[in-house]
């Protein structure tokens, strides 16, 4: 059944070097009064990998990814981080420590540009105080030329130019998607979640969708973990898969492997063709 | 063409032009791009610095004298410069247009013999790869965008900054080879070789000298007096000639600024920011720019509305004069100069217009309210003709005589005679050299004094000697009674109205012109939603009575501007019909690039044609259409066929 993968990492199918464990998940269940959302689950993600989480509705999967983030604390169970235990946490206590999310209903800002919301993200970098800001001489200006400058090669990495300064409300749902994984990368994190990135898009933008996590990856080596309903995406994206269903692990390893697991195939996929 | 020949002291190759440009115009800027939402800019000296590090990064991967280096990629200034050093290598730059699918560029690269490609990113590395086994000459691969590039096999690949760094730790080893190689080039050494989009048959290789460049590019300039404060977006496909003679030809020999935009979506953002003085564009772009001033328009609010029509109207009636320098009267000038900065000033200032010197257009024909709208607004657009083979320029608009209708007088240079078949010649030191790997076709489109068929046919105007291209030479005939048949001719003048999408014309050979019409579903659409007219299908609308007499007075408008035409005046349409269904490609009736297929057309719809003819005023007809899942099936109707009022041909004055 599950392949246990080596604390020091290992090589993927196409080469890739990933490293050790980054985050540990230890007999983590969730209650949410009477109903257990998620019951004695354990595993890793490990230093640069696509780690997938999948299930069918109401399996858990988004409350795994709270979890995670810090936003849920387990009822029982550890979160390791860096091989550091986690505690309960603020929401900037998590993205200080490298976490960043994207959304499955889009969460930015639709008044204000692209660009600002962007710059959003790296609230938590910057310094100077709100004093300084104001009047935005020396220090502050300087430190906002930095930031902007960041910003603008993630705009640059995620081809939005041509919308840098609309407001998001007036984006295409597509768009604010990518708009929204932006924000995300702009706080540079170590493990990037992503709550369904490809919902609700034609194929065209799934396959854009799927060139930037792919890129991502590669370019800043980034970790992500995503949760996603296209079995297609899923098993062409990650290189090991998490398969939830009503709150149980009923499989884990490389996309293969889940596709050729017969409790996988029971509960989610149905039946092999060859 | 002993004239032609330059004083030995002047440049005579692009590489020389450089060296002369960085010591003429050295601190002024080249080349800009906008990058990470700042524009980059790079003055002559930098970019010869940069130019000649990829010259010697191309030496350290061993490429040769005659090599062909193709560049496929967006505008961008190190496209421009990888050309230039190829050029110094004493290889030849071919830009490929980079939409192309990997089927077209495998044709190209084979053979032209590409052992050189400069990618512009992981897409088209990707197609290069896919084709590479074609390919047998390959040898190095240099990609500009190092995106996703991380996985790729790097033993004949490399970024062009590490071909750069590689050719600059080398230099000992490359330089004194380089200034050699640089010092070999001559007037007419191959500058370029440029592929024909090939809309007949396979592209064939266009072989231009550095002569034909340069020479075109000296008299082009000296014609609109462009000078070295200028400034250019290049935006157009690489491969295409115009950008080649505007970004390369013209930049380089008058030393003005091309500017590179951040990315295509960016392109209308980026050109309001550099204000260009001096721009080209194909009918289709300032059409939909028009279309999008006036959605935006129609939108606003009643005070901002009634300003724009009132004042336009006013540009309308004296705009054109007054940028022709006619004499227009005081009070009409004050009113122009209130709207100028109401309305005119805002408008062009948002469509990146308001420095234009001199804006070209050419490629197919404008429809007249277009062209007019933007001469009124004061901006002096002018139209051109031009091929590959003449290295753009064969005809083109003085400042001043700007007509809709004609494509001016011989550029600078250039010799221009109509064939006894009306066919237009022309001879040019832009002529080119030859069709690469292909005598054929350059001894049956080139002949022995050098004299070029352009495959269309014109004629001179008497009165203001001004050339008139009415059609293909090849769709030119004769009506029974031997006067001139041009259908495309009239079917422009058709298509200029917005009802109308496509039209056919048929009359070669015959006593009169009939034609098929195709609505517009949008436009005729939008207009029987305003006029209260219900209809179920396309069938239906275009089959309704009040949908004929619309288009029947569009049809009458172009009698009566055909009968004004001395020449053409026997294209009158006498009767026409209005299609069942819009004429496709998936049938096989259009081309892709949407040209009307006539012999298909006349074959398929025969018992049209004849009704047109045999004065019937309906026919019922069976049609058979392709679905774009390739499934067949057949649509029915009753089409009933109308006729059209002439207009009273006007007698040229004896």
């Amino acid at each position: 059944m599950p392949v246990s993968h080596a604390e020091e990492g290992y090589v993927t199918a196409d080469g890739r070097q990933i490293g050790g464990t980054l985050m540990e998940l230890r007999n983590i269940t969730l209650r949410f009064g009477g109903v257990v959302a998620i019951k004695d689950i354990s595993f890793d993600i490990h230093d640069g990998e696509i780690r997938a989480i999948i299930g069918p509705n109401g399996a858990g999967k988004s409350s795994m990814l709270n979890v995670i983030s810090g936003f849920y604390i387990p009822t029982e169970g550890d979160v390791y981080f860096k091989k550091v235990k986690r505690g309960p946490m603020k929401p900037y206590e998590v993205a200080r420590l490298g976490i960043a999310r994207t959304f499955q209903n889009i969460a930015l800002f639709d008044g204000m540009s692209v660009l600002d919301n962007i710059m959003t993200g790296r609230l938590t970098m910057i310094k100077s105080g709100l004093l300084s800001q104001a009047i935005w001489y020396g220090a502050a200006a300087r430190e906002e030329y930095q930031h902007r400058e960041k910003v603008e090669r993630i705009i640059d990495f995620l081809e939005i130019q041509n919308i840098r300064k609309t407001p998001v409300g007036r984006l295409p749902y597509g768009l604010k998607k990518r708009v929204e994984l932006a924000r995300a990368l702009a706080a540079e994190p170590k493990l990037l979640l992503l709550d369904e990135p490809m919902a609700g898009m034609n194929v065209e933008e799934k396959e854009d969708m799927s060139r930037f996590i792919l890129d991502l990856n590669d370019e800043f080596g980034t970790t992500i973990c995503l949760i996603e309903h296209d079995m297609g995406v899923v098993m062409d994206l990650s290189d090991r898969v998490v398969v939830m269903d009503y709150g149980r692990k009923i499989g884990d390893g490389t996309p293969d492997e889940v596709r050729n697991n017969q409790d996988v195939i029971d509960a989610y996929l149905g039946v092999a063709h060859d | 063409m002993a004239d032609t020949i330059p004083a030995a002291a002047e440049p005579q190759s692009i590489p020389a032009l450089l060296a002369r440009n960085v010591g003429r115009y050295g601190g002024l800027p080249a080349y800009r791009e906008k990058e990470f939402g700042i524009w980059q800019s790079w003055t002559w000296a930098q970019a010869n610095a940069e130019i000649r590090s990829i010259a010697l990064g191309f030496l350290s991967v061993g490429v040769e004298r005659g090599d062909s280096v193709a560049v496929i990629g967006r505008n961008r200034p190190r496209h421009y410069w990888a050309m230039i050093a190829a050029q110094m290598c004493g290889a030849i730059p071919v830009p490929l247009y980079q939409d192309a699918v990997a089927e077209e560029m495998a044709y190209v690269l084979e053979h032209c013999g590409a052992r050189y490609v400069v990618c512009g990113d992981q897409e088209q590395v990707d197609k290069v790869i896919e084709i590479g086994d074609r390919v047998k000459d390959l040898k190095h691969v240099a990609y500009t965008d190092k995106r996703g590039m991380r996985k790729y096999d790097h033993r004949h690949m490399n970024s062009l900054a590490d071909l750069q760094a590689q050719g600059v730790a080398g230099h000992y080893r490359y330089e004194a080879e380089l200034d050699t190689r640089i010092s070999e080039l001559t007037y007419d050494t191959t500058c370029v070789m440029l592929y024909t989009s090939g809309t007949t048959g396979k592209p064939k290789g266009v072989v231009l000298s550095n002569r034909n460049i340069i020479e075109t590019a000296k008299n082009s300039a000296a014609f609109d007096k462009l000078n070295a404060l200028d400034e250019v977006v290049a935006y157009l496909p690489m491969a295409w000639v115009g950008d080649f003679i505007f970004s390369m030809g013209q930049a380089l020999w008058t030393g003005f600024t091309v500017n590179c935009p951040e990315s295509a979506a960016t392109m209308m953002t980026d050109m309001r920011e550099i204000g260009p003085t001096y721009f080209f564009a194909p009918p289709r772009v300032f059409e939909g720019q028009l279309t999008n001033v006036m959605i935006r328009m129609e939108d606003s609010g009643r005070v901002k509305k009634w300003l724009f029509d009132h004042f336009m109207a006013v540009a309308r009636r004296v705009g054109p004069s007054i940028l022709d320098g006619k004499p227009v009267g005081a009070l009409d000038r004050l009113h122009y100069a209130l709207g100028d900065l109401f309305v005119y000033g805002p408008l062009k200032n948002t469509l990146g217009f308001s420095r234009i010197r001199v804006g070209y257009t050419a490629g197919e024909a404008i429809g007249p309210e277009i062209f007019e709208f933007y001469r009124s607004l004061g901006i002096n657009l002018k139209q051109l003709y031009g091929q590959t083979e003449a290295s753009v320029f064969i005809t083109q608009q003085p400042d001043g005589q700007v007509r809709n209708d004609t494509v001016g007088v011989p550029s600078p240079g250039v010799e221009v005679k109509i064939g006894d078949n009306g066919e237009v010649y022309y001879r040019s030191p832009g002529t080119f050299v030859e069709y690469f790997k292909n005598p054929e076709s350059t001894a049956s489109t080139k002949d022995a004094e050098g004299w070029v068929a352009t495959g269309d046919a014109g004629y001179f105007e008497p009165e203001t000697g001004h050339l008139r291209i009415i059609d293909r030479a090849k769709d030119v005939g004769k009506m029974a009674d031997g006067r001139l048949f041009a259908p495309k001719y009239v079917e422009n003048k058709l298509k200029f109205y917005p009802s109308i999408l496509e039209a056919v014309v048929f009359g070669n050979g015959r006593d009169y012109c009939c034609a098929f019409i195709n609505i517009d579903l949008t436009a005729v659409g939008n207009w029987a939603e305003r006029n209260n007219i219900a209809y179920a299908s396309y069938q239906e609308l275009a089959g309704h009575a009040k949908v004929y007499e619309m288009i029947r007075g569009h049809v009458q408008e172009v009698n009566r501007s055909i009968a004004a035409d001395p020449i053409l005046a026997g294209c009158q349409i006498h009767r026409f019909l209005i299609l069942h269904k819009e004429l496709d490609a998936d049938d096989g009736e259009m081309t892709r690039t949407r040209k009307v297929r006539r012999n298909i057309i006349s074959e398929k719809y025969a018992d049209l044609i004849g009704a047109l003819y045999d004065g019937r005023d309906s026919i019922y007809t069976e049609t058979e259409v392709t679905y774009e899942d390739g499934r067949k099936g057949k649509i029915t109707a009753t089409l009933r066929i109308a006729d059209a009022e002439l207009a009273p041909e006007q007698r040229r004055a004896a």
